[in-house]
Formats: C-alpha cells, sequence, structure tokens
C-alpha cells in the first residue's frame, strides 16, 4: 500500500507513513496530524510550480567535490566508550530485543 | 551593584581585556556568571545543565596557563554556554528532546574542541526546541526558555536558551546554531546579536544534524565585535567535516568599524511588507536612514523565488531530518521503552515504542512530512521539487550581490509573541523563519543585530543583513557601523532597556 | 539432497525452461581503514573496540570519504571493462536495521561510479562474456549474534548481540546484467563467473575475497522463463551463498523448485530466500508485505566525487594484465597443455597453484597436488579448495621434501592430514607424527634381513635369477617400515644382498 494521490494526507496514509518512520502514534495522533499535514503540503506544493526541467537540483550550497582523506588509522572510541551509552550491553556487544525481519 | 554585577554586565571583549590586563581572574568571571544563573535562570530557564565544577575548574585552569606566561587566545577565560544541540564529552546532551534525557556523548564536538582549547570555560548547555526544530523554544521537552524582557514571551528558536541567556547577562557568550534563522531570530526577539556564518564556514561536526545541507553553528552575543571574536575562534576548516570550507575564515576583525562609504545596501523587496508588524518596519526604515548618512547607498532588489523559499524549505528540511534522526532507535543510546502491555517487545516494537515516547509533536509531523516527501512517487515533486527551488534562490542571491554589496531585510516579521500564540498553527509558526530561510538555502552568511524596540509592544526587533558566501566580514563591516550609530542614538546599548530581572530560587526547572 | 515434492531434476527442468541469472556480488575492500571513519578494519578484534562515533552512528557525527576505497573502485570497474562516471554522488538508502547505525546506509543510487561493463569468463574452454551492470561503493554493516534460538539464526532468538567493529568497512557492489543463454551450463556459469571474479580483484589487490571470512559475498537471482520466450520471469534472490560450490548448488536448487511450481501451474512467489549449506536448498525468508521504500536522496554531508579523465587513466596504468592474458602467460610458463589448464582453472586453483610455483614448486607437482589430493578432500568436506586449511607454502614444502627423498608420496597424504586438522607446519607434522623415509641403511638393512629370513623360498628364488620376486620382499620391508622406506633403495640392499 503506499500513500494515495490526493495531496491531502489521509489518516491511513499517515499510519503508512508513521509505520516506515518506525513511530507508534496513536489515535489521537494520527486524527490531529493528517489534517494538519495536508495543510502544510497544500502550501508546500508551491515548488511543484517550478515546472522548469532544465533548472538543475542543488544539493549543496558549497561546490566542492573529491573530499577525501587518507587511509590511515585514526584513534577511536575505547569499548568502554562506544557501549557508555548502551540501554543494554551483553559480552561486550550491544544488546537489542529479538529482530523480527530478516537482514535486508 | 556588587562586584559581580559588573563582570557580567561586560561584553566578552571587556572582559577579555580585564583578564588580559590582570584585573580579574576567570575563576571570578565564571564565578560571577554561575551566581547570576542562580539567580535568575529559575525565572529565565535559559540553561537546561550547568556545569558549575567543570566551569570553574577550566576557569581554575586558564587562569593558571596565563600565570605560566603563555600566549593566549584573546577570549581566553571568559566562560561560554553552549547550545544543548553540540556534543560535549562528559556533559550531558539532550537537544531538547526526551529521547536523549542524561545522554553523555563520549566525544566533543569541533566547535566544542576549539573552545576549550583557547580556554573558554564551558558554563553549561542552553535550551532550544527539540531536535532544533521549532522557532519559539516552546517545543523544548524540558520547558520554555522566557524572554528577558518580558517573561511572558518567547525568547525565539530554536536557540532560545542561547540567546535568553546572553540577553540576561548569564553568560557573555554563547553557542548557537542556525537552520533556518535558529540564531538570527531569537537575536532579533532578545536585542542580541546573531550570526550565521557561511555554509561550511564552520564545523558541523559534533552538531546533531538536523538538516545536514542547511546547518551551521554559529555566535551569540551582545555586541558585534564580541560576535566578531567568537566567529573568528569557532570557524575555519575541519577535516572531520567534509563539507566545510577549505579556506582561512573571513577577515572578520579587520572588518569591523569599516568604512560604508559607497556601499551598496540593497533591500530585498519580498522580504518585508505585508506580514511584518510596523513597529518593526519603522525601525528598519530608520536603519536604512542611517546607513544612508554613513555613506550606503541604498538599492531595491527583487528576489521573486524568495516567496518560495519557505516552501523549499519546509519540505527539504523535513526530509533530511527524517533521515537524520533515523538513528534514534533505542539499540545503541538514549531513551528505550517498550510498548505497554507486551512481554518481550520485538526490536521493532520497542523502536516505534521509544520514538513515539521520546519525540515530541513537532519532531514528529516533520518527521512524518519529510518520509512523506523523500518516498517513492513523491521524490519528484517535492524533494527534488524542492532542490530546483533552491538552485533559484541561490541565482537570484548571486544576481542581486552582482549589483549590491550586502542584502539587509528585518530579521522577523513580528517582535516576540506570547506563549502559546502560535502552538496550534504549524504554519503559523514557519512564517516567523520567512525572512531567515532563504540565506540557508543559499548558503550564504547572515548575521542579525538589535535595531531598537518597536513602538506597539516595546519589545526587540532586528535587522537582518546578508553577504555572499565567504564574504562574512561584509556582515560586520555594517553590523559594527549601524550598531555604533544606533548605540550613540541610545546612548548605550539596547540591552540597556531591558527590565532587569528578578531573583529566582534556584537554577534550571 | 532431499527431494522435495514437486522439485523437477535439473536437466528435466532445462528442456523446458530457460534459467536466467543476476549475480550481485559484495566485495570488502582490504584497505586499512573503513569507508567513511579511521577505524581499523582488521578481522577478529574484541567487539566494538574498532569504533567511534562515525561509524557507530552517534549524533553528530561526519562521514569523510576513504579515497583508497575509491581508488579501488575505479579501479575495479575498469578491469570490468566499465564506464567510470566522471561526476557522482552518494545516497542514503533509508531503513531500520539494528545492525546498521544510523538506520540508513550511505551507498550510491542512481549514480554509481562505474557502470555498463562485461568481463569474459572461461567456462570449460569456451568464452562466456558477462555484462555487468554496475559497481558501486557503499558501505558494512554491524554484525549481530542471535541469542536463544537453535539454530543461533535469527528465527526463534531471545535477543541479539550487536558488534560494530565491522559497520563502515568499504564495500564495492558488483551487479551483473540478467545473464541470458547459458541454458544447461546456468549453474557452471554462475560458479565461473564468481570465480573469475575472485581471481580478479585478487590479482587487482583490493580484497582478500575470502567467501568463508565473508570477505566477498554472492546473492544469487534466478528466473526461468519458457525455452523461446523473451519476457522474463518472475526472480528470486537466494542469500546466505558462502562458497563457489554453493553458488553452483543454489542455482541447480532454484532450477528445480522453480521448475516445480511452474510446472505444477503456480507462480513464482519474488522473496528473498535463504540457501543452507547442509542440505543445498533454498527456503523462503520472511514474505514482506511491501517492497521496502527506501527513500532514496543524495548524501548531504559528502561532496560529490569527480573521476577526471586523468585520474581515470593514471588508474589504468595501475592495472595488472587480463585474466586471458595472465592465464596464457601462466600456461606457457608452465609448458601446461590446455586441458591441463582449464582443469587447473576449473578447479578454481589457478591462484594456488601460481602461488605454490612460486614458492618453490615444480608446476606438474602444484598442479598435481592441488588437483589431486586437494580438491578430493575440498569435495569430501564440501567446501572449495581455496578454503581448505593449507597455504600454498606449506604444499610446495611437502613437495620440496618428496624431492629431497625425506618423504615419499604416500606419506605426504599423511603429512597433508596433519596440516589440514591443523597440527601444524609440514616439518612439524613429519617430526611430531614420525613420517619421515628411513634413509640410515643400517636400520633398513636389518628390515632386509628379517625379511630375506622370513621368507627363504623367496630368496632362494631371487638367488637364482627371479629378480621380479624381489617385489615380495619389498612390500615385506615396507610393511615392517610403514611405508616409511624409500622403494628403491629397498629394491637395491635386497638384491645386493642376494645377487
Amino acid at each position: 500500500m503506499s500513500v494515495s494521490d490526493d495531496p491531502a494526507l489521509s489518516r491511513d496514509d499517515v499510519a503508512y507513513l508513521a509505520g516506515l518512520a518506525r513511530i507508534d502514534l496513536t489515535d489521537a495522533e494520527l486524527d490531529h496530524l493528517a489534517p494538519q499535514l495536508g495543510v502544510i503540503l497544500d502550501s508546500v506544493a508551491v515548488v511543484g510550480e517550478v515546472a522548469d526541467a532544465d533548472i538543475p537540483p542543488m544539493s549543496h550550497a558549497v561546490p566542492t567535490s573529491n573530499v577525501f582523506r587518507a587511509d590511515e588509522v585514526r584513534p577511536g572510541l575505547t569499548h568502554e566508550e562506544a557501549l557508555s551509552g548502551a540501554p543494554q550491553e551483553e559480552q561486550q556487544r550491544f544488546s537489542v530485543p529479538r529482530i523480527l525481519t530478516e537482514e535486508a | 551593584m556588587s562586584s559581580e554585577d559588573d563582570l557580567t554586565r561586560l561584553s566578552a571583549t571587556e572582559l577579555a581585556e580585564r583578564l588580559a590586563a590582570g584585573d580579574t581572574t576567570s575563576v571570578q568571571a565564571t564565578q560571577a556568571h554561575l551566581d547570576r544563573i542562580a539567580d535568575v535562570d529559575g525565572n529565565v530557564h535559559a540553561f537546561l545543565h550547568v556545569d558549575v565544577d567543570g566551569a570553574l575548574e577550566q576557569a581554575d585552569a586558564v587562569d593558571r596557563r596565563r600565570a605560566d606566561g603563555e600566549l593566549l587566545h584573546p577570549l581566553a577565560g571568559v566562560p561560554i554556554a553552549v547550545k544543548d544541540l553540540l556534543a560535549t564529552k562528559g556533559m550531558p546532551t539532550t537537544c531538547g528532546s526526551r529521547m536523549l534525557e542524561g545522554w553523555i556523548p563520549p566525544y566533543d564536538a569541533t566547535v566544542v574542541e576549539r573552545l576549550r582549547a583557547a580556554g573558554l570555560p564551558i558554563l553549561g548547555k542552553t535550551n532550544m526546541d527539540e531536535f532544533a526544530m521549532g522557532s519559539s523554544t516552546e517545543h523544548s521537552a524540558y520547558g520554555p526558555t522566557r524572554n528577558p524582557w518580558n517573561l511572558g514571551r518567547i525568547p525565539g528558536g530554536s536557540g532560545g536558551g542561547s540567546a535568553a541567556a546572553v540577553a540576561a547577562y548569564e553568560a557573555p557568550l554563547a553557542i548557537g546554531t542556525d537552520t533556518g534563522g535558529s540564531i538570527r531570530q531569537p537575536g532579533a526577539v532578545t536585542g542580541t546579536v546573531g550570526v550565521k556564518p557561511t555554509y561550511g564556514g564552520v564545523s558541523r561536526y559534533g552538531l546533531v544534524a538536523l538538516a545536514s545541507s542547511l546547518d551551521q553553528a554559529g555566535p551569540v552575543t551582545r555586541t558585534v565585535r564580541d560576535a566578531a571574536l567568537l566567529h573568528d575562534l569557532i570557524g575555519g576548516h575541519d577535516p572531520r567535516d567534509s563539507t566545510s570550507i577549505d579556506a582561512p575564515v573571513p577577515p572578520v576583525l579587520d572588518a569591523l568599524d569599516g568604512d560604508l562609504t559607497g556601499l551598496r545596501v540593497g533591500v530585498v523587496t519580498e522580504l518585508g511588507g505585508e506580514g511584518y508588524q510596523p513597529g518593526v518596519r519603522a525601525r528598519f526604515e530608520e536603519s536604512l536612514e542611517l546607513l544612508t548618512k554613513a555613506g550606503a547607498e541604498i538599492v531595491e532588489v527583487s528576489c521573486p523565488s524568495f516567496t518560495k523559499a519557505l516552501a523549499a524549505y519546509y519540505l527539504i528540511l523535513p526530509s533530511e531530518a527524517s533521515s537524520n534522526l533515523a538513528r534514534f532507535d533505542a539499540m545503541r543510546f538514549g531513551l528505550r521503552v517498550g510498548p505497554e502491555g507486551v512481554d518481550a517487545p520485538s526490536a521493532e516494537q520497542v523502536m516505534a515504542a521509544t520514538r513515539a515516547a521520546g519525540f515530541g509533536s513537532e519532531v514528529k509531523r516533520r518527521i512524518i512530512l519529510g518520509t512523506y516527501a523523500l518516498s517513492s512517487g513523491y521524490y519528484d515533486a517535492y524533494y527534488g521539487s524542492a532542490q530546483k527551488v533552491r538552485t533559484l534562490i541561490s541565482r537570484e542571491f548571486d544576481a542581486a550581490f552582482g549589483r549590491t554589496d550586502v542584502l539587509v531585510s528585518p530579521t522577523t516579521p513580528t517582535t516576540a509573541f506570547e506563549f502559546g500564540a502560535k502552538l496550534d498553527d504549524p504554519l503559523a509558526m514557519y512564517l516567523n523563519d520567512v525572512a531567515t530561510i532563504p540565506a540557508n538555502l543559499a548558503g550564504v552568511p547572515g548575521l542579525s543585530l538589535p535595531i531598537g524596540l518597536a513602538d506597539e509592544d516595546g519589545l526587540p526587533s532586528g535587522l537582518q543583513v546578508l553577504a555572499p558566501a565567504m564574504a562574512d566580514d561584509r556582515l560586520y563591516r555594517v553590523g559594527s557601523v549601524l550598531e555604533r550609530l544606533l548605540e550613540e542614538q541610545w546612548g548605550g546599548p539596547l540591552l540597556g532597556r531591558a527590565p532587569e530581572l528578578a531573583s529566582s530560587t534556584g537554577v534550571g526547572r | 539432497m532431499t527431494t522435495l515434492p514437486g522439485l523437477v531434476g535439473f536437466d528435466e527442468a532445462l528442456e523446458t525452461f530457460d534459467p536466467v541469472m543476476g549475480l550481485e556480488v559484495h566485495v570488502e575492500l582490504d584497505t586499512a581503514t573503513k569507508m567513511f571513519c579511521g577505524c581499523p578494519t582488521g578481522f577478529g578484534a574484541k567487539p566494538n573496540t574498532q569504533v567511534c562515533p562515525v561509524c557507530l552512528g552517534l549524533p553528530g557525527a561526519l562521514p569523510v570519504v576513504n579515497g583508497a576505497a575509491v581508488q579501488s573502485a575505479i579501479r575495479i570497474g575498469l578491469a570490468l571493462n566499465c564506464s567510470i562516471a566522471p561526476w557522482c554522488r552518494f545516497a542514503r538508502k533509508n531503513y531500520f536495521y539494528p545492525d546498521m547505525p544510523k538506520n540508513f546506509q550511505t551507498s550510491q543510487y542512481d549514480e554509481p561510479i562505474a557502470y555498463d561493463g562485461f568481463t569474459e569468463v572461461d567456462v570449460d574452454g569456451d568464452v562466456f562474456r558477462v555484462e555487468i551492470e554496475r559497481a558501486h561503493m557503499e558501505e558494512d554493516t554491524g554484525k549481530s549474534l542471535h541469542v536463544g534460538g537453535a539454530t543461533g539464526r535469527i528465527h526463534g532468538a531471545v535477543h541479539s548481540l550487536l558488534d560494530y567493529n565491522r559497520a563502515g568497512v568499504p564495500l564495492i557492489e558488483i551487479v551483473t546484467k540478467p545473464i541470458e543463454g547459458a541454458g544447461a551450463r546456468a549453474a557452471q556459469v554462475a560458479r565461473a563467473y564468481v570465480a573469475h571474479l575472485r581471481e580478479l580483484l585478487l590479482s587487482l589487490g583490493v580484497s582478500d575475497v575470502r567467501m568463508e571470512q565473508g570477505s566477498m559475498r554472492c546473492d544469487v537471482n534466478l528466473s526461468l522463463r519458457p525455452v523461446g520466450q523473451q519476457t522474463f520471469g518472475t526472480r528470486t534472490e537466494t542469500k546466505n551463498v558462502n562458497s563457489l560450490r554453493s553458488v553452483e548448488r543454489a542455482i541447480r536448487f532454484e532450477v528445480s523448485r522453480q521448475a516445480g511450481v511452474l510446472g505444477a501451474g503456480a507462480a513464482i512467489v519474488q522473496e528473498t530466500r535463504h540457501f543452507h549449506e547442509d542440505t543445498g536448498e533454498t527456503t523462503a525468508g520472511r514474505v514482506k508485505t511491501d517492497a521496502e521504500d527506501y527513500r532514496y536522496f543524495p548524501e548531504p554531508d559528502l561532496t560529490p566525487i569527480e573521476a577526471t579523465a586523468d585520474w581515470v587513466e593514471e588508474l589504468r596504468a595501475t592495472l595488472p594484465e587480463a585474466p586471458r592474458v595472465r592465464r596464457a602467460r601462466l600456461q606457457q610458463a608452465w609448458g601446461a597443455s590446455d586441458l591441463e589448464m582449464r582443469d587447473i582453472v576449473g578447479a578454481g586453483a589457478l591462484i594456488l597453484v601460481e602461488q605454490t610455483v612460486a614458492a618453490g614448486s615444480s608446476p606438474q607437482a602444484a598442479r598435481k597436488w592441488w588437483l589431486s589430493e586437494l580438491t578430493r578432500r575440498a569435495n569430501e568436506t564440501g567446501v572449495d579448495v581455496s578454503e581448505l586449511a593449507i597455504t600454498p607454502a606449506d604444499v610446495a614444502g611437502i613437495q620440496a621434501m618428496v624431492d629431497a627423498g625425506r618423504i615419499n608420496d604416500k606419506l605426504a597424504r599423511g603429512v597433508f592430514d596433519g596440516v589440514l586438522a591443523g597440527e601444524g607446519t609440514p616439518q612439524e607434522v613429519v617430526a611430531a607424527r614420525g613420517l619421515e623415509v628411513v634413509s640410515d641403511d643400517a636400520a633398513l638393512g636389518a628390515a632386509v634381513d628379517r625379511a630375506i629370513a622370513a621368507s627363504p623360498d623367496v630368496a632362494d628364488k631371487i638367488r637364482a635369477g627371479k629378480v621380479a620376486a624381489a617385489g615380495a620382499l619389498i612390500g615385506a620391508v615396507m610393511k615392517e617400515m610403514r611405508g616409511q622406506a624409500d622403494a628403491g633403495r629397498v629394491r637395491e640392499l635386497i638384491l645386493s644382498r642376494l645377487t
């Protein structure tokens, strides 16, 4: 199921997007959010009026290229530092709950 | 007034001079500001975390270095506050969110490293709209910051804490970040100075990312000179940030108090007019007269694509943010909660429940919006088109700068509004940024300085100066002269007219 | 292989159906550091000791591209006869998975650094041209340990443990265009392509391409269409294909399975499947209700890559000789026949033979050991010959001992046993197992005397001139010496006593 063609977002559309974004929205939030997003989307649809296909999209404000670093080891974090924020830790690894989906 | 008050009323430049002359120590200065924070922050709530011990230790260390005869940076020993969006090793970094409550980064942002190396004691972390999404600091998960001019009003956002801290004399300097105006807009509504450097001018390494192609860290101060000193310290190339500019910081210090004769100042038609509060416009017109008297030539320029800037911004930002905020998933750091009533939930369930609990409504709104704008079938119409608008805006800036040296506008359409006034109307909230956003889209630098109080409400308004990319020095040239002329008229800084803050019983919340 | 209901025999399937394959190979580059940060990439470190804010995806961290990885990517593209994009960018592939710290992978989407190439693969003496769609740069994920389930796999696991040492290691993904026209040789073509790619990458020096260690991974895509039809059928993607043999087996199984499904009038489900080493079968992964929307967009934290013509030519000059040229050169150097070369290549042993010769062995001996003894052992244990726990240097060392008369061919087999069992170097194994040929004439002579004394009638025959009868005595001596004697010398000793 994908998002409907109508520029206003339906409640189901928002629920689908929330799934993609891994956020559990409550019913109240879903009710509240859909019209708000619709209003925002209507006003930002303004950008679609830029019909000129000749305009290149800009993804960087600063035009540079080939910014590289040398293939040299740099100091990183100790494992204590790396794990310092871990909600749960086991065997020097991050412990996470059982994963349902297969690896992509 | 006690001597402590004296120290907190000094500009950073003045304080630095006293430190260099040996008239005071960093420990004294830092203590004075910590006392001020303890005194008034209960009411202002600019700070989320105050590092009393750490700041004094750092101050002591700098005093020793100075006593040893070490050659120090001009700002060494001057205390500073840092927006809670920057990673500070050993100090909580919450980004104004429950998601990162109590998170202590294991590393420092490059900007923070530079502050520490120069010996500026870090007083603490300042309040902000959650993950920098907002224009009023009302979206902080830890309660809003209050405008020192009127505690019933917003201090601007997302960097309301840094601006309020500086306006309330809790710190002479602060670091902010600006993605769509989050330094400049709070500056305008609190009567302080805020600068967004050229994109890439200051390292983003350690800035928790909102919109990667728009974010910049910059100075938040009470004077233009102070901002120049801080800009010069934090700016410059960082090999850890691929988007940072590999060139020296523009000559911002040399530009101070320059000559404005013959300077072509462009007034952008689209950044003014209807929707701008009359008192704001009045002060703006008066500033234009002052600039003319100083020898500048005022030119009208039109940038039609600027009317689409808000729309483009509110597509680009959420898109990039939705991706940047995906890492907050309860697996490696930050909040972890499970769905209610579920035994042994899966990782997916924990992620979704945590993100629901950890993110506030504005953040959720923008993540959903961004997810939509990037989703297949919609990319071209939304994100793709927004990037094209960006090119148009950039080209119009280029064209405008072909005829002018700087552009000016009121920084914001209105003065500080009351709490709650725009919370239910996201679009109305977004309109606060209409004048500041174009600069972020094009990557050009901008400065806001206070230009007076609006007649309707007696609240500060600001003027924004914009310059071509890498010509940040022009901001300071214009800003410093205008500031001097205005202060001559006022008989002192505008902040001198702010009401004295009442003492509160404690710090923080 | 168990016979599932509905499987059609491979050869039978190919009478009705034409297989179309697509191979996606992920190669881990052997750069010193990761793709976007300066963490080391070495294998086998303690968990989470080769990480930093960048590869851990901590808030505020930013990537910086490893220049050496870009160079390798371009060289790989050139070696595959690809066009190199003069300008390209990285892109974010957004999806949530705990082994991916940022919950997006920095990869390349519609602007791969190399595209539209081809490579020519030797398949049983014929040349098969495989078209290359693209080669692009991306980063590897962390590794998960699934705890609590029966098989250590994800199903039934109670929780998982994440190690991010591998997160951010540079990967090059090489994707073929649909491989058509392989027909009955589909499985061999697939295997030969992957073996050929391995060889190419080794010769470029960009990766150690050890499939068993995961530095080269292969996903196998397969669809069937009725013979003569142009449009492609529905394809499946099979993962966890960890060796050359598995590539071949996975193709064979999928062909059989899909033929069975289609033959029964059902439709192929487009899905990702998992290959099982032990059974040679593929099983369905979780069926995805939606194709995941990856919401690709250009990576704003990185700058574009400009592969200028000068730079590309500079790199082109560093390419090693093309595989066919190299093989021709080696064939000539070794004095091998076309058939012998084909056998070596077919067994995936070309580099091994080459390295064994470089370690001092004769080409003939190198070939002999790798193609006979070691290939047999590889087949017995179900691994690729390159995965055996023995190095070309070891093999050369064993042959050197044979040449020196210290061991014979029969004893050499014992040495192979020991080395493969992890008992040590060839020299250590010979010493520990006592495999050395006895060359002490006094000891041999005593054994000879005992054999003669035990068989007086045979001895008489020899004395009478029937030299051939010595064979029985040689046998007896060899038996006593447990093969640790040079049969020729034994014969000499026998004859010198009796004639």
